[in-house]
């Protein structure tokens, strides 16, 4: 009876030693460190800038018709932010959690804080994923699950939007992969989109993260449609062959325009094959160059 | 058990760049004087706008945007292989780079500062009910040469320190990624740690590997 009691003991205080699931707790606030790709985050990039982008023809010829007024249409203010958002924008997140209040089991981990966007609700619970008859909206519906410490969600039912804030578009049939890596005080996000309408590849994006006891507001303003100048009627575009910052790279940074057209040999080494003989290093940067912020310097 | 025996994940094998983040700073070299999103103090903009690229030829120095703490940003293919029961390999096409991550305690302190540094490694090894599912390979390198953390000549100093996570994601179509957070503490060109990303696709084989020397130019 002894012995007995003691496995007892043994095994309950083994289960609470040892969750059957590892997880991790990613609550609190975190500080987007945009230490890559900061203009594209933060001003936003440059027209025409497609490099390292897996677009297949149709991806191309959408993102040419592109014109940045677009989206001063009513209809398009606010058309661009589906949950992409957190690895195209600069923002910084605030990640909670919420839980069944009898049992205490998280049903679902939430993130917001970046600008324009609704949080977006990671359900652990189990539930399946809506028909694809269901209708999309911009945030979609994602599905959670643990492996180790790391989260990974999958979202699927947005809404068309952007892969790159200069009219490289998604379509809604795009799904997005998100991994949560968090290594103490760090968290990385991996997002890997997937669309079979304008992707020949998955794109893929990681971004860093560092927590922060400064709170991170849990929203913040929404995006409000507004007339911003385009008259009703019309519709902002490029015909074929028409865009007028096709050269644009080339102009500035000396990259050539295949490259800049993206497609997804842009993506690996190899390609620089094509552009070494004949690639110049542009001179000195006059705009958009970066600086050391105001402030102390580190002792 | 000997740190081969107990990863928690494999690394091995043949990986390649895939380069959709920091394109013009990675894909092809930027324009003196841009350098956007680095961290940097004054005095590292002092030396970086100094940056010539003939004069590294001529000392010999074509290799200073391949040290450890840039070297996975540049584009190329990697070979991770076991050395030994207690070491991890890393090799590079581009600059034709060898990285060795010992695991345990490693003293060697007296040596040159190199490139690639000395770097200490461990598992952090994800359980679930007592057993491993998943984990991360962290690596801490010191003991490293000045070099540059961009082509252009942003630079870092020989007080830089490298700490590194190396995690396994499995995309939805069956490709393996390795994700790498890279963290960059200098207290002499930066003004707080310059923290990023590189991600890696696992290659079947060795067929992209291309080696090619070190260039201060392209």
């Amino acid at each position: 009876m002894t012995r007995n009691k003691t496995i007892l003991t043994l095994a309950i205080l083994l289960c609470v030693a040892f969750p059957a699931l590892a997880e991790i707790d990613l609550s609190g606030s975190w500080t987007s460190k945009n230490h890559e790709d900061n203009l594209e985050r933060g001003a936003g990039p440059n027209p025409d800038d497609w490099a390292g982008l897996p677009f297949n023809e149709s991806g191309r010829a959408k993102a040419l018709s592109f014109s940045q007024s677009t989206i001063s249409m009513p209809e398009r203010i606010c058309w661009f932010q589906t949950q992409w958002h957190i690895a195209a924008g600069p923002f910084s997140l605030k990640i909670w959690s919420e839980s069944d209040p009898l049992t205490g089991k998280i049903n679902a981990w939430v993130l917001g804080g970046w600008e324009t966007r609704a949080p977006m609700t990671i359900w652990m619970d189990g539930r399946p994923h809506p028909s694809k008859n269901a209708p999309h909206d911009q945030t979609g519906f994602t599905t959670g699950t643990w492996n180790g410490d790391v989260l990974t969600a999958y979202t699927t039912h947005i809404k068309t939007g952007y892969m790159r804030r200069n009219g490289a578009a998604s379509s809604d049939q795009a799904t997005i992969t998100t991994t949560f890596i968090r290594h103490g005080d760090m968290l990385t996000l991996a997002l890997v989109m997937e669309d079979p309408v304008y992707l020949t590849e998955p794109y893929i994006l990681t971004r860093s993260y560092i927590s922060t006891p400064t709170p991170v507001a849990v929203a913040g303003p929404p995006c409000i449609v507004g007339y911003e100048g385009v008259e009703s009627g019309r519709v902002p575009h490029y015909l074929p062959g028409k865009n007028p910052f096709v050269n644009e790279m080339d102009k500035i940074y000396h990259i050539p325009v295949e490259a800049a057209m993206g497609g997804a040999e842009t993506m690996y080494p190899a390609f620089r094959d094509k552009m070494k003989d004949r690639f110049v290093i542009p001179p000195k940067c006059t705009r958009n160059c970066g600086a050391p912020m105001p402030g102390p310097e580190p002792n | 058990m000997a740190p081969k025996a107990t990863a928690p994940i494999d690394l091995t094998g043949y990986w390649v760049s895939v380069v959709t983040e920091d394109w013009r700073y990675r894909m092809v070299t930027p324009a003196p004087g841009d350098y956007q999103g680095v961290p940097m103090t004054r005095a590292a903009v002092k030396i970086a706008d100094a940056w010539d690229p003939a004069k590294d030829e001529a000392a010999g120095e074509q290799c200073k945007s391949y040290g450890a703490p840039a070297i996975l940003r540049v584009p190329e293919h990697l070979h991770i292989t076991w050395q030994d029961d207690q070491t991890l390999r890393m090799d590079t096409d581009a600059g034709k780079q060898t990285r060795l991550f010992h695991f345990g305690e490693r003293k060697d302190a007296e040596s040159t500062p190199t490139l690639q540094g000395d770097s200490i490694a461990q598992w952090e090894i994800q359980r679930a009910g007592g057993r491993p599912v998943n984990g991360t390979l962290k690596v801490s390198t010191s003991h490293l040469k000045a070099g540059y953390l961009r082509k252009n000549g942003v630079p870092y100093s020989d007080n830089a320190t490298l700490s590194e996570y190396y995690d396994l994601v499995k995309e939805r179509n069956g490709d393996v990624l390795m994700v790498v957070t890279i963290v960059v503490t200098d207290p002499m060109y930066l003004r707080e740690p310059f923290i990023i990303s590189s991600h890696f696709k696992k290659q079947a084989d060795d067929s992209g590997w291309k080696p090619s020397e070190c260039s201060s130019r392209w």
